[in-house]
C-alpha cells in the first residue's frame, strides 16, 4: 500500500531546472530515505510534496488518490506533515502551547489537548511533558516537539529535513527509535539526509536523487555505503581533470595551526595546518558543517582566529581586516552567493564594485568611477559569458549559474594571488560548471593558488592537486586525487579513516602516516 | 537597456504615486463618513499653495523638514532606523542657541561655530546608541527613542535659570543670540522672508547624493544596507559602518532645527518647533531616501501644515491635514513593498523572456538534454 506516490514531477526555475522527471514512491508503514547532495533538489522536490511549491509537471497521489497542494494546510489536511530542519518554535510558550499554536480549532487548548498530546507521546514514546517552557529544552527535546506538532495535525506521513544535522551521535539513536515507533504504527516517514550511514540504518528504501532527477532506488540490505554513494554522486559528469601539474614550490597560503571557537570554547576549528603554493588547487573534502564555513570565513577575515597563524606569500596576515585581505590578493567565490556574494537588488555593475570598491577601475581615490566600473562589468560580462540582456538589471534576475560566472569574473578581474572557491559550483547548470572549471584552469596556470572547497567529489578529485579531508574542525586526511576515489574519500569524510589514504592498490603502503611519501604534491601541501 | 531605465523610472514613480491615490481616496471616505465634502477641504488647501506668504512659510518649514528627513534616509540606507532625529535636533539647536548667546566672534567664525556646535551634539547623542549598538548589541530603535526622552529632559534642565536658561515671561529661552550668529534670509516684502540656511538645505541634499552614489564610503554604507553579510565580506567592518552612519545621521540632524533658529527665533525656547524628527521619517519613507524625492515629500509635508489652518475658518478640521500625513505614511510602506516586488518579478520575467528569445535558448535546451540523459 503506498502512501504517497511522486510522478514525473518536474520544477523550473528561471534558468535552472531543480527538479526533472522525479519518481518517487513511499509505502505505509516505512521510512524512506531520500538522499543526495546538496543542491540535488531534495529540498524542492519535498516543497512540492508539501504544498509549498507547485510542480509545472507531473502528479501527486496520496493513499492512491491524486492530489493538488496549493499551501501547506492543504497537505496537512491530506496527513502530510513536515519537520523542518530549523525548528519553528516559540522559546517563551510551553510544550503544549506550542503545539496547540495554530491548531487551536482541533481539541482546543486546555485539558482535551494535554490528553491528546499525551496520548500521542506515549503511543510514540515521544516522552513530552507538556508544561515545560521550550526554552528549557535542548535540541533533541525541541526536535521530539516539533514531531509531535505535526502528528498532533493528524499527520501520517511525516517528512523530515536533515533531522540529524542538528544531534550528537546518542540523540539519532534516540531519534531513529522513534522514527521505528513512527512507522510500526503504521505512519510513513520521509527522511532527507545526505549521511549514508545514517541512511542505510534507519531507513527501509532508499530513493537517490542527483542533479535534480531521481537516479535510482536501494534497499538498504542489500546495499553497501560505496553503492550508495557512487549512485548520490554520480560519474558522468563532464569531468573537471586537471590535465598536468602546474603546482610550483611557491607557498602562497601558509595557515599554521589555525583554532577558532565558538563561543563558549568549544573549538569549531582546530591545529589546521596547510601550504597552498602558487598553481596549486587545494581541495578540502568533508560533510557539511565540519568546519569548512568557518574556515573559510577564518582565512577571509570574517572571523578573527583564536591562535594560529595565517600568512601570504610570507606576509602574517592573521591581524587583517577583510578588505586589506582582499585588496591584497586574495579572491573569495563564497559557498552562498545570495548571503555573501551579490546585492541581489542592485544592477550588475554595482555587484562588479562589490568587494573591490577600493580597486582599479572602480574607483579613484575615495571616489567611485561608475563609468570604468560599468566599462570593465561589459568586459566581465562578454568575457565570463554572463548571459543578462545589459548591466542595469538586477543581480537577482540572472539565473544561479549566471551570477555565479558573474562572481568568478568579478574575483578574477583584480588578478588575485589566491583564491577561496567554496563550492563554485553549487547549483550550477552543467555548461556554466564546465566554464567555471575553465577559468578555475587558466588562473592556475598563471600560478594562482586555490582553496577549493566542495560537495562535489568528482569536482574536488578533478581539480585538486591536492587533497584534505576535513572533520569535526580538523584536518584528519589527505590523498592524491590521482589515485584516491570518491568511495575512499567518503568514508575518511565520516572520520572512519585518517592520515594518508593509500589507493587500495597499494594495500602495504601505511596508512596512518599524514605525510605522505615524498615527490607528491600533498607533501608539499604540509 | 534604455527600457530597463525606462522601467526604473516608472517604478520609482509608481510607489508614491498610487501612495498619494490611496490616501486621498481614503481620506475623502473619511470626509464624507463625516458628512462632509470631500471635495473642499483640498481645493481649499490648493488655493493657499498660491499665497505667496503661505509659500515663504511653506519652503522655510519644508526646509527643516527636508534636513531630518535626509538625518533619517541616511540611517534607512544601511537599515539603521534613527529615531532619535527628533532629540537630536532639539538638543543640537539648543546647544548652538546656547553658544550664539554666549560666544561672539565675527559673522564668519560665529556661523560656522553654531553649526559646528549643532553638528557634533547631534551627532554625539546619536552616537551614544551608536555606541550601545556596536559594543552592546542594544538596538537603535530603543536607544534613539529613550535618548529622545533623555533629551527632553536635559533640555528642561538646560532652561533653568540658574543653567543657561533666561526667562522672558513665563517663557523658557535661552536668551538672545548674538546677532553676529544670525543669518539674513531673502527678504520677499509683504510675503516674508525665505530663511538663508535654505540653501544649506540644498546643499545637504546635494551632498547627500555625491557621498551615497560617487564615494566609495557610500557604496559601503549602500551595500551594507542592502545585504549585512554581502557587506561584510566585501570587507566593510560592520562595527564601524554602524558607528559611523550614526554619527552622520546625528550630524545632519543637528542641523535640522537651524534654519528657524538662525533665521528667525534667535533663541531656543518653548516656542521653538518640536516633532520635526519625526515627520522627518514619514518625509524620508515617502521620498524614498532619494534628495529630490525627499524634496518633493518636504515641500507636501509642509504644504499640508501651512495650508490646514486655514480650513479651521471654513467648517473644517485642520487635523484633516494630520490624518492625510499618516494615511501617506501608512499608503507609502504597504505600496513601496508591494511595487518593489512586483518590479523585482517583472525584471526577472523580461530577463528571462530576453535571454529565452535570443541565443540562450540553446544551451537551456542543453541543461535539460544533460538531466534528462541522467
Amino acid at each position: 500500500m503506498t502512501a504517497v506516490e511522486l510522478a514525473g514531477i518536474t520544477k523550473r526555475f528561471p534558468g535552472v531546472v531543480a527538479n526533472h522527471d522525479i519518481h518517487l514512491t513511499v509505502r505505509k508503514g516505512t521510512v524512506h530515505a531520500l538522499v543526495g547532495e546538496n543542491g540535488a533538489g531534495k529540498s524542492t522536490l519535498m516543497k512540492i510534496l508539501y504544498g509549498m511549491q507547485k510542480p509545472d509537471e507531473g502528479t501527486i497521489a496520496v493513499d492512491g488518490e491524486h492530489v493538488a497542494f496549493s499551501s501547506p494546510a492543504d497537505a496537512i489536511a491530506r496527513g502530510i506533515g513536515m519537520v523542518h530542519q530549523h525548528f519553528m518554535l516559540a522559546d517563551n510558550l510551553t510544550v503544549l502551547e506550542n503545539v496547540v499554536l495554530g491548531s487551536e480549532k482541533l481539541y482546543g487548548i486546555g485539558a482535551r489537548a494535554r490528553r491528546k498530546i499525551m496520548e500521542i507521546s506515549d503511543r510514540y514514546g515521544l516522552g513530552a511533558r507538556p508544561d515545560v517552557l521550550m526554552e528549557e529544552l535542548g535540541v533533541a527535546a525541541r526536535q521530539r516537539v516539533e514531531i509531535l506538532k505535526v502528528l498532533y495535525r493528524g499527520a501520517r506521513t511525516l517528512i523530515l529535513d536533515e533531522p540529524t544535522a542538528v544531534l550528537v551521535p546518542q540523540e539519532v539513536d534516540a531519534l531513529f527509535d522513534n522514527l521505528r515507533e513512527l512507522k510500526s504504527e503504521g505512519l510513513s516517514v520521509i527522511f532527507i539526509s545526505h549521511k549514508l550511514g545514517e541512511v542505510l540504518s534507519v531507513a527501509d528504501e532508499i530513493t537517490v536523487i542527483r542533479r535534480g532527477t531521481t537516479v535510482g532506488t536501494a534497499v538498504p540490505s542489500e546495499t553497501t555505503p560505496r553503492q550508495l554513494a557512487e549512485m548520490m554522486v554520480g560519474s558522468e559528469l563532464p569531468t573537471p581533470e586537471t590535465a598536468e601539474s602546474t603546482v610550483t614550490d611557491r607557498p602562497v597560503l601558509a595557515v599554521e595551526k589555525l583554532r577558532l571557537e565558538a563561543p563558549g570554547g568549544k573549538a569549531l576549528l582546530d591545529d589546521i595546518t596547510f601550504t597552498i603554493h602558487a598553481g596549486e588547487v587545494l581541495g578540502i573534502a568533508g560533510v557539511e558543517g565540519n568546519g569548512q564555513t568557518e574556515l573559510v570565513d577564518a582565512l577571509i577575515g570574517l572571523k578573527p582566529a583564536d591562535s594560529g597563524t595565517i600568512a601570504l606569500a610570507g606576509e602574517e596576515i592573521t591581524a587583517w581586516t577583510t578588505r586589506r585581505r582582499r585588496e591584497q590578493g586574495i579572491g573569495y567565490i563564497p559557498e552562498d552567493r545570495h548571503r555573501h556574494g551579490l546585492l541581489l537588488e542592485a544592477p550588475l555593475w554595482e555587484n562588479r564594485i562589490l568587494g573591490h570598491v577600493t580597486e582599479k577601475p572602480n574607483a579613484k581615490g575615495v571616489w567611485l568611477d561608475p563609468k570604468a566600473a560599468q566599462e570593465d562589468t561589459r568586459r566581465i560580462v562578454a568575457a565570463y559569458d554572463v548571459r543578462t540582456p545589459g548591466i542595469d538589471v538586477t543581480a537577482a534576475s540572472l539565473s544561479g549559474g549566471n551570477q555565479q560566472k558573474l562572481i568568478v569574473g568579478r574575483e578574477m578581474s583584480s588578478k588575485p594571488r589566491f583564491l577561496i572557491a567554496a563550492h563554485p559550483t553549487r547549483g550550477v547548470d552543467v555548461g556554466a560548471q564546465a566554464a567555471i572549471w575553465d577559468h578555475i584552469r587558466d588562473a592556475r596556470r598563471e600560478g594562482l593558488a586555490v582553496l577549493l572547497i566542495s560537495a562535489d567529489l568528482d569536482e574536488l578529485i578533478g581539480l585538486s592537486d591536492t587533497l584534505r579531508v576535513i572533520y569535526n574542525g580538523k584536518l584528519v586526511a589527505d590523498a592524491d586525487p590521482a589515485t584516491v576515489t570518491p568511495e575512499e574519500l567518503g568514508s575518511a569524510m565520516t572520520g572512519a579513516v585518517t592520515g594518508h589514504l593509500e589507493h587500495e592498490e597499494n594495500p602495504e603502503e601505511p596508512s596512518e602516516s599524514p605525510a605522505a611519501a615524498p615527490g607528491t604534491p600533498e607533501d608539499e601541501a604540509r | 537597456m534604455k527600457k530597463f531605465d525606462k522601467e526604473r523610472v516608472l517604478l520609482a514613480v509608481a510607489g508614491p504615486v498610487i501612495a498619494l491615490a490611496v490616501a486621498f481616496v481614503l481620506i475623502a471616505i473619511v470626509l464624507i463618513a463625516s458628512g462632509k465634502s470631500p471635495i473642499e477641504p483640498f481645493s481649499l488647501m490648493f488655493e493657499q499653495a498660491t499665497f505667496s506668504d503661505i509659500q515663504v512659510l511653506i519652503i522655510n518649514q519644508a526646509s527643516m523638514y527636508y534636513i531630518a528627513a535626509l538625518a533619517v534616509a541616511i540611517g534607512f540606507r544601511m537599515n539603521l532606523f534613527n529615531i532619535g532625529v527628533d532629540g537630536q535636533y532639539q538638543l543640537a539647536a539648543m546647544m548652538a542657541a546656547v553658544v550664539g548667546a554666549h560666544a561672539n566672534l565675527p559673522t564668519v567664525l560665529q556661523v560656522p561655530l553654531l553649526m559646528l556646535t549643532a553638528v557634533c551634539t547631534g551627532a554625539f547623542w546619536a552616537g551614544i546608541a551608536g555606541v550601545l549598538k556596536v559594543t552592546r548589541g542594544v538596538s537603535e530603535v530603543v536607544a534613539t527613542i529613550m535618548l529622545n526622552a533623555i533629551a527632553t529632559s536635559v533640555i528642561g534642565y538646560l532652561w533653568l535659570p540658574s543653567v543657561f536658561g533666561v526667562k522672558v515671561g513665563n517663557n523658557n529661552t535661552t536668551g538672545e543670540m548674538h546677532e553676529s550668529g544670525w543669518v539674513p534670509g531673502i527678504d520677499l516684502g509683504d510675503a516674508g522672508e525665505i530663511y538663508g540656511l535654505v540653501f544649506l538645505a540644498v546643499l545637504l541634499g546635494i551632498a547627500y547624493w555625491i557621498v551615497l552614489n560617487r564615494t566609495r564610503f557610500g557604496f559601503d554604507l549602500r551595500a551594507s544596507g542592502a545585504s549585512e553579510t554581502a557587506a561584510a565580506a566585501s570587507g566593510v567592518d560592520p562595527k564601524r559602518m554602524v558607528l559611523t552612519a550614526m554619527l552622520l545621521s546625528g550630524a545632519i540632524a543637528g542641523l535640522a532645527g537651524l534654519p528657524i533658529l538662525l533665521g528667525d527665533t534667535h533663541t531656543f525656547s518653548l516656542n521653538f518647533p518640536t516633532g520635526i524628527g519625526f515627520l522627518g521619517i514619514g518625509i524620508a519613507l515617502l521620498g524614498r531616501n532619494s534628495p529630490v524625492g525627499i524634496a518633493f515629500a518636504a515641500l507636501l509635508w509642509a504644504w499640508l501644515d501651512k495650508a490646514s489652518p486655514e480650513l479651521d475658518f471654513h467648517g473644517y478640521d485642520k487635523e484633516i491635514a494630520v490624518i492625510m500625513q499618516g494615511l501617506i505614511v501608512l499608503s507609502v510602506v504597504v505600496s513601496y513593498e508591494a511595487v518593489r516586488e512586483w518590479g523585482l518579478r517583472r525584471q526577472q520575467r523580461r530577463v528571462g523572456a530576453e535571454l529565452a528569445a535570443g541565443r540562450v535558448l540553446g544551451a537551456d535546451n542543453n541543461t535539460t538534454k544533460e538531466v534528462a540523459g541522467r
